[in-house]
């Protein structure tokens, strides 16, 4: 980790760049948060670490409005989803000095909490040096372990792989985490009668609060306004007094962010109610694998997107009660 | 909130008999907004919009909405009435409740219930509706037509007449089209060539028509007014500004095996060709799937004896970009394969041969000289089988379900030209009903049976077998004795249907014209716009829009023509102002709307936006009214609904769905 | 709700586009080929402008059904727009159909100008279906219920 703060602090001192956007410690030491430095005092601030999940190309978006470079360091999943801004005109890749930075599979509180710890005060062996074998974690009731893998994020088990898609250099190791099958879930689902579907999301939906964290943290949802804020659909900022409209929201935000989502899973990281909202993506990812040929949002800045484009043979919609 | 009108039509006793338009009028009264409503007999007539002018001015009316028959028929008229009394044009909706619904259900009560939920979804939306302003575009006065039969022919001479550019695009060497291959016509029974020479030699020799022939049309882009088109001039492989026509190359070419297209492959043709002898252009082509030249890289021998050096074996296809203010469409029909129909022994005899075959071999420029004479043997027939409606009028998916209504014409005309010419040869027509509804056409099937001795027998055809002497076995019914029969032909002739030429949906395609199940081209309405297609610009001229005679496709060639040349009269369109917009504090910039908009009417500009006060440089949208043609596309692709549709918007589509529903 | 169902009728949403499937309509009308009141047509210009967020707000406000109809592939008068909304409502049924709203509550179907009989017939087949599946509950917003 320090080598990042080194390289930061040279490239601040050189005027490479005007400030470095990364992570600083939160309240806990379980969660860092995105965080703007300034200055080689500010960097001291800067952690590194397994529980740094958060996806920093979005903010991108409004270090490209700012005066000179800004440093950014992007995961390879994150990497994606900065490519699918340039190519959306978000953000301004000149304004970016991106550094690559390994990353060994990211880690979730909730995980761990989910095996029955409580009372955590700190958690180890989540550094980058660390072997990514063991989780110390020290609560009240005594120290607990816990194993890096079992406490990682469920989108680094379907891990895209190791290649940053952009980036100006690269530091640090990467590791291979890819453990499952990117569409055992949404296949799972599929397999379900129609009523244990309905069940199951009429379940996970009435969880939603609309806080909209899912949104705020989306780099595919970055709209100035969004529609659900707008006049122009009636549907701004509406209670949600019946469950429908939580569908609503969540089919059309998976829609709007179709062909685009780079499948950061970043919205179902963010979940305070611990939705899995990535499902809603990844479902349309895998419809647009099966009927419009592999297609991976973020791969490269100049493609056109499933949804803009077409071939003269594609399937009907008839299709989707067809494969019953 | 607007003040607005609602004016439900009787429309007779068409919408009055089925819905209850007093009760309409009672339950709109409720609605939100609504502060007029009445009925009446005729909206569209003179009182009645007389009605809805007064209602305006002394109401005070912000919108209106008419409930009455399909906004396709008479949205235009409304609009109108309601910009004489001073309301904006697009203040107005219609309410279907015709064609939607008085037609459609039989309960009045049902109905009146449709009705009233129709009138409260128009009313919905003209309460979100906004005064649009259509813009202006220029018209080019140039007209395209495509196709150089005799539909594409009189088009071109009516517009051209009327002093306006036209380019014909022809596909094949030459233009004539089918009735070039045509020996006589009927009721008149006058030469075909004779008629058509004459018009085809003034097309090519009229100073405001451009002709290319061994062409296609590649590529439309545009709209009414203002189309682009790529033309294909295909390589013919001759200078057409040096070949003097002498066709000393056809007759010294060694390759002379290609099946003859114009003669219908009964003889064959060289390899260097003009496709008959009045051809216009007079100046072949070389088929190089054919040529020895192009296969081999040896032979030469055209270029050789080609004094005029016209020859060029190096020429490639030439792609022509023109810009037209109108499209005339006049591809015209083929006959359909007939070889599918086992039962008719096609396949199997050279003595069963299609009419339009007969028409080659009845030519004296065809494959026979003009003697009729079997195609196997040569000899002359004595008994002669004619079948109606194959593959027209039939219910399975082998054929085609119309009727294709020239041929119980035609088939008498044949029939009669050979009773004249050879009163030795008996003529038996098999037939499922014979349709004579033109001018002097019953008189003319009279004659055949009556002067001429032709024997028309109603029932049909179930076989046609080969015998081992040469001759035919027709196997039949006649329903009218209702007995079986078996006669020994000599000779059969079928009635194939026709239909519209393949290369028609490519076009249709292009040119974003619609086009039914059968391939023909849709008119605008069946009967008060059937020479337009529902595209703007684009007309229908001859078979390309449903079968028909010469002296009908003449017709609607002159109509077509007429209509394309009131528009190119007019130096600027008024464009629909139901186009896209971008909300710019909305706009991101993604370029997501630019992806999909066929017309590229989207462009991006980086300005200074004043957000609520905070002032940035953003990328936004922005669209080109006159390139936008209002599909919507942009407005769904469009994540944050910055892009909206004018006339259609989103808020307005809500509160429809939102008043259905309701 | 059992008692509903003996009587029950449909609401039932049609998007058509302008240039065939809406004249297909008129067509359907002016040949008096009967379908059920049930059916309610939208006028849009292109099938590509219907925004899924129309069909789910049908369903909010408690349609049973939604249909779109366009010209057929090849065929749009705007050359492209019906091979968007393809892929646009191939992927939306997809996603209702995972989330468990029952199959063929919506349905696409190209109708050309030319083509009433289709039109009148993909409604009644439609109107079938709909009551067979009865009211709509997965997808409504239980306040609209009167």
């Amino acid at each position: 980790m320090q080598e990042l703060v080194n390289r930061a602090k040279e490239l601040l001192a050189d005027g490479t760049v005007s400030r470095v956007l990364g992570w600083k410690a939160g309240d806990m030491s379980y969660n860092p948060e995105p965080a703007y430095f300034n200055s080689a005092e500010e960097l001291e601030n800067f952690v590194y670490d397994g529980f740094c999940g958060a996806n920093l190309s979005k903010y991108m978006i409004e270090a490209s409005k700012l005066e000179g470079k800004t440093l950014v360091f992007l995961k390879p999943c994150d990497t994606y989803s900065f490519n699918q801004l340039i190519k959306e005109h978000r953000v301004d890749r000149e304004k970016a000095y991106i550094i690559g930075v390994g990353c060994k599979g990211k880690l979730s509180v909730e995980n761990i909490k989910a095996q029955g710890i409580k009372g955590i005060e700190s958690i180890e062996g989540a550094g980058m040096n660390d072997g990514c074998d063991t989780l110390t974690i020290k609560t009240l009731y005594g120290d607990k372990t816990c194993s890096y893998n079992d406490a990682m994020l469920e989108r680094c088990h379907v891990c895209k792989g190791k290649e940053h898609q952009i980036s100006d250099e690269v530091m640090l190791e990467s590791r291979d985490t890819k453990d499952a099958e990117r569409f055992a879930q949404v296949e799972a689902i599929e397999a379900m009668t129609p009523e244990e579907k309905f069940a199951f999301f009429q379940k996970e939906l009435s969880k939603c609060i609309r806080c909209n964290a899912c949104r705020n943290v989306c780099p595919a949802c970055s709209c100035r306004k969004c529609v659900f804020d707008s006049t122009k659909y009636d549907t701004a900022q509406k209670a949600n007094v019946t469950s429908f409209e939580e569908k609503m929201f969540h089919i059309i935000r998976a829609f709007h962010v179709a062909g685009r989502c780079t499948d950061c899973g970043e919205c179902s990281r963010v979940c305070p109610q611990g939705i899995p909202l990535h499902l809603f993506n990844r479902k349309f990812i895998k419809d647009i694998d099966t009927f419009y040929g592999e297609f991976q949002a973020g791969e490269d800045t100049e493609s056109r997107g499933p949804l803009t484009n077409f071939t003269f043979d594609d399937v009907e919609p008839s299709i989707v009660g067809e494969r019953g | 909130m607007q003040r607005v009108g609602v004016f439900v039509c009787h429309c007779g006793s068409n919408i009055a008999a089925t819905v209850d338009v007093k009760k309409v009028v009672e339950m709109v009264s409720l609605e939100p907004g609504v502060v007029h409503a009445e009925d009446y007999q005729y909206m569209c007539s003179e009182a009645g919009q007389a009605r809805i002018d007064a209602a305006i001015k002394e109401k005070g009316l912000t919108g209106i909405v008419v409930c009455s028959c399909s906004p396709r028929m008479h949205e235009a008229t409304f609009r109108k009435a309601a910009e004489r009394a001073g309301l904006n044009p697009y203040m107005v909706e219609i309410a279907n409740i015709r064609e939607h619904c008085s037609w459609i259900h039989k309960d009045m009560e049902e109905a009146t219930k449709k009705a009233v939920v129709l009138a409260r979804a128009a009313i919905a939306k003209v309460n979100l509706n906004a005064p649009l302003q259509p813009g202006e575009s220029l018209v080019t006065k140039r007209a395209l037509v495509i196709g150089g039969g005799i539909a594409g022919i009189q088009t071109a001479i009516d517009i051209a007449d009327a002093g306006y550019e036209v380019d014909i695009v022809e596909k094949t060497p030459s233009i004539g089209g089918r009735m070039s291959q045509l020996d006589k016509t009927f009721p008149t029974l006058d030469c075909s060539a004779c008629i058509l020479t004459p018009k085809m030699v003034e097309a090519a020799a009229h100073e405001k028509i451009t002709i290319y022939t061994y062409s296609e049309v590649d590529k439309v882009t545009g709209f009414v007014g203002d189309f682009t088109v790529d033309i294909r001039k295909k390589a013919r492989s001759i200078d057409m500004n040096k070949c003097t026509g002498c066709g000393v190359c056809q007759e010294k070419c060694p390759s002379k095996k290609t099946p003859s297209e114009f003669n219908r492959g009964l003889n064959t043709r060289s390899a260097i060709y003009t496709p008959f002898a009045q051809a216009i252009p007079n100046v072949p082509v070389i088929d190089r799937d054919a040529c020895i030249k192009f296969k081999t890289g040896k032979c030469g021998i055209c270029e050789k004896v080609c004094q005029a050096g016209a020859i060029d074996y190096e020429q490639k296809d030439e792609i022509v970009t023109q810009k037209y203010g109108a499209i005339v469409v006049a591809t015209g029909f083929d006959v359909i394969k007939v070889d599918q129909y086992e039962e008719y022994a096609y396949s199997q005899s050279k003595d069963v041969i299609t009419s339009l075959e007969l028409e080659r071999i009845m030519n004296a420029a065809g494959p026979t000289k003009g003697h009729l004479e079997r195609l196997s043997d040569g000899k002359h027939p004595k008994e002669m089988v004619f079948i109606q409606c194959v593959g027209s009028r039939c219910s399975d998916d082998k054929g085609k379900s119309y009727c294709s209504k020239i041929c119980c014409m035609y088939t008498a005309k044949h029939a009669m030209l050979i009773r004249d010419k050879y009163p030795d040869v008996n003529v038996t027509v098999f037939y499922i009903d014979v349709r004579t509804p033109g001018k002097n056409f019953d008189e003319f099937y009279r004659r055949a049976v009556e002067d001429y001795g032709v024997n028309y027998i109603k029932g049909q055809v179930g076989k046609v077998a080969p015998q081992p002497d040469g001759s035919l076995l027709v196997q039949g019914v006649d329903l009218i004795d209702n007995k079986q029969i078996l006669k020994k032909a000599d000779m059969v002739v079928l009635a194939a249907a026709i239909e519209p030429e393949k290369d028609v949906r490519r076009i249709a395609t292009m040119l974003t014209a619609s086009i039914d199940t059968n391939n023909f081209l849709t008119e605008s309405h069946a009967k008060l716009r059937p020479v337009e297609s529902p595209t703007a610009g684009v007309f229908l001229s001859g078979v390309c829009q449903g079968p028909k005679d010469i002296p009908e496709t003449v017709a609607q060639a002159g109509a077509a023509a007429v209509k394309a040349i009131g528009l190119l009269a007019k130096d600027k369109l008024l464009t629909n102002p139901c186009t896209a917009k971008a909300d710019e504090l909305m706009c991101n910039g993604c370029s997501t709307c630019a992806n999909v908009c066929p017309y590229g009417a989207i462009t991006y500009e980086t300005k200074e936006i004043n957000d609520h006060g905070i002032r940035e440089t953003r990328r936004v949208a922005s669209v080109n009214n006159a390139l936008c043609q209002g599909c919507g596309a942009c407005t769904v692709a469009c994540p944050s609904g910055a892009m909206d549709l004018q006339g259609f918007s989103n808020r307005q589509i809500l509160a429809e769905v939102d008043a259905i529903c309701r | 709700m059992s008692i509903e169902n003996e009587t029950f009728r449909p609401k039932i949403v049609a998007f058509c586009c302008n240039w065939c499937s809406y004249a297909g309509a008129d067509l359907a009308g002016s040949s008096r080929l009967v379908y059920p009141a049930d059916v309610k047509i939208i006028r849009v210009p292109c099938s590509c402008r219907v925004n899924p967020m129309f069909i789910l707000r049908a369903f909010e406000k408690g349609a049973d059904g939604v249909i779109m109809c366009g010209c057929h592939p090849g065929d749009c008068h705007y050359s492209t727009g019906n091979y968007y909304a393809r892929r646009r409502m191939t992927l939306l049924f997809s996603m209702l159909d995972f989330i468990g709203v029952e199959n063929g509550r919506t349905r696409v179907e190209w109708v050309s100008a030319a083509e009433g009989v289709k039109f009148s017939t993909t409604m009644n087949e439609f109107v079938e279906k709909i009551t067979s599946l009865g009211p709509n509950v997965r997808l409504e917003d239980l306040r609209c219920r009167n």
